[in-house]
Order: C-alpha cells, then structure tokens, then sequence
C-alpha cells in the first residue's frame, strides 16, 4: 500500500469518486428498466445490448444543449450551485471504509459525522439555485428544500447515532468491524437497531429527494422544483448529485446497519456493494410505487412521529449499551 | 326531452343586497385587503406547466404557499367548434364534437346526434340505441380509466409512483381502444354515430372481443384500491381536500361524479333515461364526502357499475337495422327541420348538453354545447382559497377537466 497518506487519499479518493460516478450513472439505466418493468414496459432498448449505452447518449444530449444563464438571474449562484451540489456529495465519499483494514481514502476519526454534515450541505446549493434562478417554481422549490432539510436532519442524526452507541466510535470502519460476524446491527440487538435502520431509510429518501419525499422537486406542483431554470449539463449535474446521494445513503444504510463487508463466506468489499445496490434498488422500488406527501404533512411526520421515535430509540440503545 | 326543473326566475333584490355569509370563500377577493404576512406573490399556473396539460392557466396570489385567490384563465384550446358547426352540414358535425371532450368522443357524437334527431323528429331503431348505449358506457370505462392514471400524476408525479398508476391505467384503456378499433376502425376519433343510428353494426367477434376486455379489467380494477385507497399517502392527500359544498355545486351548474360526490342523487341516465337506459339496471354511486377521496370513490364505482353494464348489455343486443334513414353521401343532403332542441346526455364528466336552433336548411342555425368541464373548472375560484399550492394540483385533478371540452 501507499505509505504516503496525501498520494493515498488523492489516489484512492480518484478511483472512488469516477466509480461512484459511473455507478451512478449506470444506476440510471437500472432504475429506467427497473421502473419499466413495474410499469409494463421495455424500459430503454435502443442504445446499446439492453439499452446498455443509455446513459452515454443521455450524457451526450446533455453536453450538447446550449448553456442557458436567465436574464436577471444571479449569474454567480446560479453558475456555481450545480458544481457545489456535486461536491457536497462527492465528499461524503472520503470517509467510507471500502473493506475491513485500510480500504478507505481518509480514515477520519468522526468520519461518519463528517459524512452526514457534508451531505447536509447540499441543502445550500440547492438552496442557491432556488434563489438566484429568478423563478418562483425555483423559489418555492428552494424553500421547501430548506424546510425539509430543517425537519430531516434531526431524525437522520439521531438514527445515526445508534449505531455509534452501540459500536462505540465515529469511526465508520470501527463501526462496521463492530458488526462482524453477522451481529448487524439492524438486526442485533433486537429493536432499537431495526428502528434506526428504517429511520434512517426514510431520511435518506428525503435527503435524496426521493419519492415520497421529493418535494422540493414535486414535478405535478413546481415544474421542476429548483432545476425549472436549469438546462444541458448544468441540470445533469444536479441529476447526478440527486443519484449520488441515493446511493451514498445507501451505503452508508449498508455500512452503519447491515455489517458493511460482513457476510457468509469471505468478508470484502464485494458484500458491500451487494448490500448497498440491495439498498438501492429497494429505495427505487419504493420510488416508483408511493405518492408524494404535501410540505406540510412531511414535516409534521418528521417533528411528531420521527423524532420523538428516534429519541426513545436513541435512549433503548444507550440502555442496552449500559446494561447489557 | 325534459329539461331539470329550475324554481322561477329569482326577483332582483330592492334596496341595499344583504351580506349572505356563506361556507365557501370570495372568488373576488380583492388581494389588497388580504393581510399577508409578507408579500403576495402572484403565481400564473400554466398554461406551461405539467399539471394544466399545457392549455390552461390559472393565476394564483399567494400568501407563502397558501393561496388566497385563484382566478382560471381559459382559451387556449379555443378551436371555434360551435362556429365550425354552423358551417357544417348535419352529416359533418360529429366527427368535429369527437374533438371537443377528447377523452369521451363517443358520447359527444352521441349528444349532437340525439339533439339532431330530436330537432327532426326521428328515432333510431332499437338496436342502434343499445349500441349507442354500449359504447358510452365502455366509453365512460375509457374515460375514468384516463382520469385516474392523471389523477395518480398529479399526487405522484412524472417520476414516481403516479407514473406507475398511470401506466397501468394506460395498458387497461389501449384493450378498450382496441374493441372500439374493431367496432368503428378508428381507435379514437370515431365518426361512427349519424342522424337516425350508427354508421358501423359490430363486426364478428366483438362481444367476445369486449368480454374478454372488460372481464380483465373489472378483476384488475382492486390493484387500483390496493395501490390509492390503501396507502396512507394517498388518503392523507386527498381526505378532506377540495370539498365541494353541494349547494355551491349547483349553483354553478356542476354535474356528474363532482356533484354525486357531494351528495346530490342526480345522474341523466337514470333519471331522464335516454338511448336504451331505460331498459337497462343502473345503480348510481353517491357520497356525501365531497372532498377529492369522495370523487375517487364515485368514480371507481360507476366505472366498475359501468364494466357491469357493458358485460350485461354485449349479450343482449337486439337484432334489427342500426339505422332509421337512408345513409346519405353527399354532405348537404341531409336537411333538417326548423326549430330548435336541448338534449342533454350524462358524459363522463357530468351533463353534456347541445342546444341546437335550426333554420330548415342543411346546417344548423346555432348548435350551442354546454360542457360539464366547463362549470366543473368553475368551482376552482372557490376551492382554490386557503389551500396548499399542493391541494390546489389534486383539487384540480379531481374534478377531471378536459380543456378540449372547456374551450371548444
């Protein structure tokens, strides 16, 4: 291995981050035949053996559109809110241990705090873009963002904070090594672990934007929610960050409750992907298959039901870590 | 043909009118005297926005997301066809009001040439009335079946579980296009109902064709339940939201399943029985609800009492010609008698009325066409105050507006 920490982080964070992006990019193509398939339909067959090449082409249409700034937009904001979007995501990516020992990029001590405030960031360049688009679908679309990250963050800490308890570090590889041997923590100890493990799910729905919770986006409502003004690669990479935060919250579901590389047979990171495309696919599946809440009722769900229930999980797990 | 019952003309009120507090908002609210927190933002909805099929715009003040005042702006699928069917001959008219509802084009072909025979005295034979009869009810299937698919849209969205609602309401509805194929060639824009009867008998095959159809989609129709009624999400959207006050409902001439849903037992095929209604078991949904869940619930139970009713009457067709008169090749010969008629026929949306004053020559006089979409999307003004943004697109989805209808 590289002994050198920055050459390791620079090296090893590159091939992350161009895996992540391709996976995303082909999750695209999944999810496209995923939801034809549940809708009676082919799904893309065009482009490619299976429509394979679907992403590609869409790549291309996108880098191809004029590269529109609205008049009397905030040309600055509105310009570096998609790249910022990216990054946010892109950087939750550092800390993510890959398979048990040093396969991960940066091994921060509070690296699963540092993953979760990177990812909430996102919350500002949307935010941005809502702004500065000149656009009242845009606008509204931003001030939803804005309220329901407030309402979501609160339970997803907590659901969090769970497995922190029980693993007894921030260190996401500490975490998951703590879970060796099937002892997952969705599923051992009983309760307080398979609480936090669908608290967690559902804000990750709504950290990603997702259906039930895509209301910020809300296409019946808000045309396009804050990507209304948005066009070519600058919509593309907004797009691209709503995937990659799908799919980083699911690995990180995977990691923080299902054992990460733990599994029957050798340990690796082959377990992993498993459990986090595993993820993915089920957060499609419910995508394609629930309605939308209203603002309102989300964060009504989130102040009333969510939090007070991830408290008394929070509390169930730090009375099991005492005394048990 | 009976026309419904209205009270005598109301006497103009003397002296100062008294404020009549009433349990829907003011549609004419002046946003200045609305006290807003910060400022109002006026909102125009459409016509290029995913929800208003892109031919309607509704403009919206509102206070947050909350609207005060919503003022609809139609017209923007104006085509003249009231003007058209002044220049046309009795012949051509149908095949234009296939245009109008573009959900239901059966039955608006129905309405015309009902109110046509009517001013002419004419009356088709018995089996044409059962096929006419037949194909507005597995219209009236097709149509629901469009509404619900779009309903799911607009609380589910493009990219979501909506899209999978809609879908499979789409698969069910291209099985129903395709019987009517095999009936009347076309799959859509039929042309099929004439002055006197109908212009195609159903070819061999048909009933079997329309069983096998129907019989599939009555024993998919609980997926639909199981998917809407059943998810909490779906009935904390639409529960209490956009409710229909009856009285309200009526005064704005309102029809159909939006008024059934408040309540109000009225529907035209069982109560002024036309085409072979008469003869045919009809059980009329109603709910008292009124809110967008009352108008899912009517609107399912006339499209499973309408596949019942197709299934009963496939079978039973009388035998007999499908015309009263001779088909007519030449589009003026066909003259029709001076004077004038009102017929209206129970669309999938509510009363379809055409008023047709004729002057004795090859084309009407004035064919007026009254379209329940019309007074459906004139209820907005009065839900739309003090809703969500959110409630205002399922509202709007809920009362099933066809713009092509609305604008002629």
């Amino acid at each position: 291995m590289i002994e050198n920490p920055w050459v390791w982080g620079a090296v090893s964070g590159l091939v992350v981050v161009n895996v992540f992006m391709g996976v995303a990019a082909w999750s695209i193509w999944f999810e496209r035949k995923f939801a034809g398939r549940m809708q009676n339909r082919p799904g893309p067959t065009q482009v490619g053996p299976f429509g394979l090449l679907q992403p590609v082409a869409d790549l291309l249409k996108l880098l191809q559109k004029e590269d529109i700034t609205p008049k009397n937009a905030d040309a600055v904001l509105f310009n570096i809110a998609p790249p910022l979007g990216l990054l946010t995501v892109l950087g939750g990516m550092a800390v993510f241990p890959w398979g048990p020992g040093a396969w991960v990029p940066a091994d921060l001590d509070v690296g699963i705090l540092f993953t979760l405030s990177i990812a909430s960031l996102m919350t500002i360049p949307v935010w941005m873009a809502g702004w500065a688009s000149n656009n009242k679908y845009a606008l509204i679309g931003g001030m939803r963002a804005a309220a329901q990250a407030v309402s979501f963050e609160v339970p997803l800490l907590l659901s969090a904070l769970v497995p922190i308890i029980l693993g007894g570090s921030f260190k996401l590889g500490d975490i998951v090594a703590a879970q060796a041997d099937g002892a997952w923590f969705a599923l051992w100890p009983p309760g307080p672990g398979a609480v936090a493990f669908l608290l967690f799910l559902l804000c990750s729905l709504a950290e990603a934007n997702r259906i039930p919770f895509d209301i910020p986006e809300a296409e019946s409502e808000l045309v396009a929610g804050i990507t209304t003004e948005y066009i070519g690669m600058k919509f593309g990479l907004f797009y691209l960050a709503e995937y990659m935060h799908t799919l980083i919250g699911s690995f990180l579901g995977a990691a923080l409750f299902l054992g990460g590389w733990d599994g029957p047979g050798p340990d690796g990171v082959h377990w992993l992907v498993a459990k986090g495309l595993g993820l993915f696919a089920l957060i499609f599946w419910i995508r394609w298959s629930l309605l939308r809440y209203r603002a309102d009722q989300f964060m009504s769900v989130c102040w009333k039901i969510l939090v007070p229930v991830a408290l008394c999980t929070v509390s169930a797990a730090a009375v099991w870590k005492v005394y048990a | 043909m009976a026309v419904a019952h209205h009270e005598g003309a109301a006497v103009a009120p003397v002296g100062p009118v008294p404020t009549v507090v009433r349990p829907w908002p003011d549609p004419y609210l002046d946003p200045e005297t609305h006290e807003a927190e910060g400022d109002l933002m006026v909102m125009n909805l459409g016509p290029q926005h995913p929800s208003t099929h892109g031919v309607f715009r509704v403009k919206l003040w509102l206070d947050g997301e909350v609207c005060i005042k919503a003022v609809p702006y139609p017209g923007y699928l104006h085509r003249g066809v009231e003007k058209l069917c002044e220049k046309l001959s009795y012949v051509q008219i149908p095949p234009i009001v296939d245009k109008n509802d573009y959900v239901s084009p059966f039955i608006n072909e129905l309405a015309v040439c009902m109110a046509f025979e009517a001013l002419n005295a004419v009356e088709p034979p018995r089996r044409s009335q059962y096929l006419r009869t037949l194909g507005a009810e597995m219209q009236r299937v097709a149509s629901h079946l469009l509404w619900l698919g779009t309903f799911g849209m607009d609380m589910g969205g493009a990219l979501g579980g909506g899209a999978s609602v809609f879908m499979h309401c789409f698969r069910e509805r291209e099985t129903i296009l395709d019987c009517y194929e095999l009936w009347t060639g076309s799959r859509f824009h039929y042309n099929t109902l004439t002055v006197g009867g109908n212009r195609h008998d159903v070819p061999a095959g048909f009933a079997e064709l329309v069983k096998r159809t129907y019989r599939a989609i009555r024993d998919r129709a609980h997926e639909y339940d199981a998917m809407l009624v059943d998810n909490a999400i779906f009935r904390a959207r639409t529960v209490g939201v956009g409710r229909v006050d009856a009285q309200l409902a009526m005064e704005l001439g309102v029809s159909g399943p939006i008024l059934r849903a408040s309540g109000v037992d009225w529907d035209l095929r069982r109560d002024q029985p036309y085409a072979a209604y008469g003869e045919v078991q009809l059980n009329v949904p109603v709910r008292s609800g009124g809110d967008c869940l009352a108008r899912y619930e009517v609107r399912m139970a006339e499209l499973l009492e309408s596949i019942r009713i197709v299934l009963d009457l496939v079978d039973g067709i009388p035998e007999g010609p499908i015309a009263a008169l001779k088909p007519v090749k030449l589009p003026g010969a066909f003259k029709g008698k001076a004077g004038q008629a009102y017929v209206a026929v129970e669309s999938p949306r509510g009363e379809l009325g055409t008023w047709v004053i004729a002057d004795g020559s090859d084309k009407p006089y004035r064919c007026k066409i009254r379209p329940p979409s019309y007074h459906a999307m004139s209820l907005l003004p009065y839900l739309a105050p003090g809703s969500n943004l959110s409630d205002i697109i399922v509202t709007l989805g809920s009362l099933d507006p066809i713009l092509g209808e609305v604008d002629r």
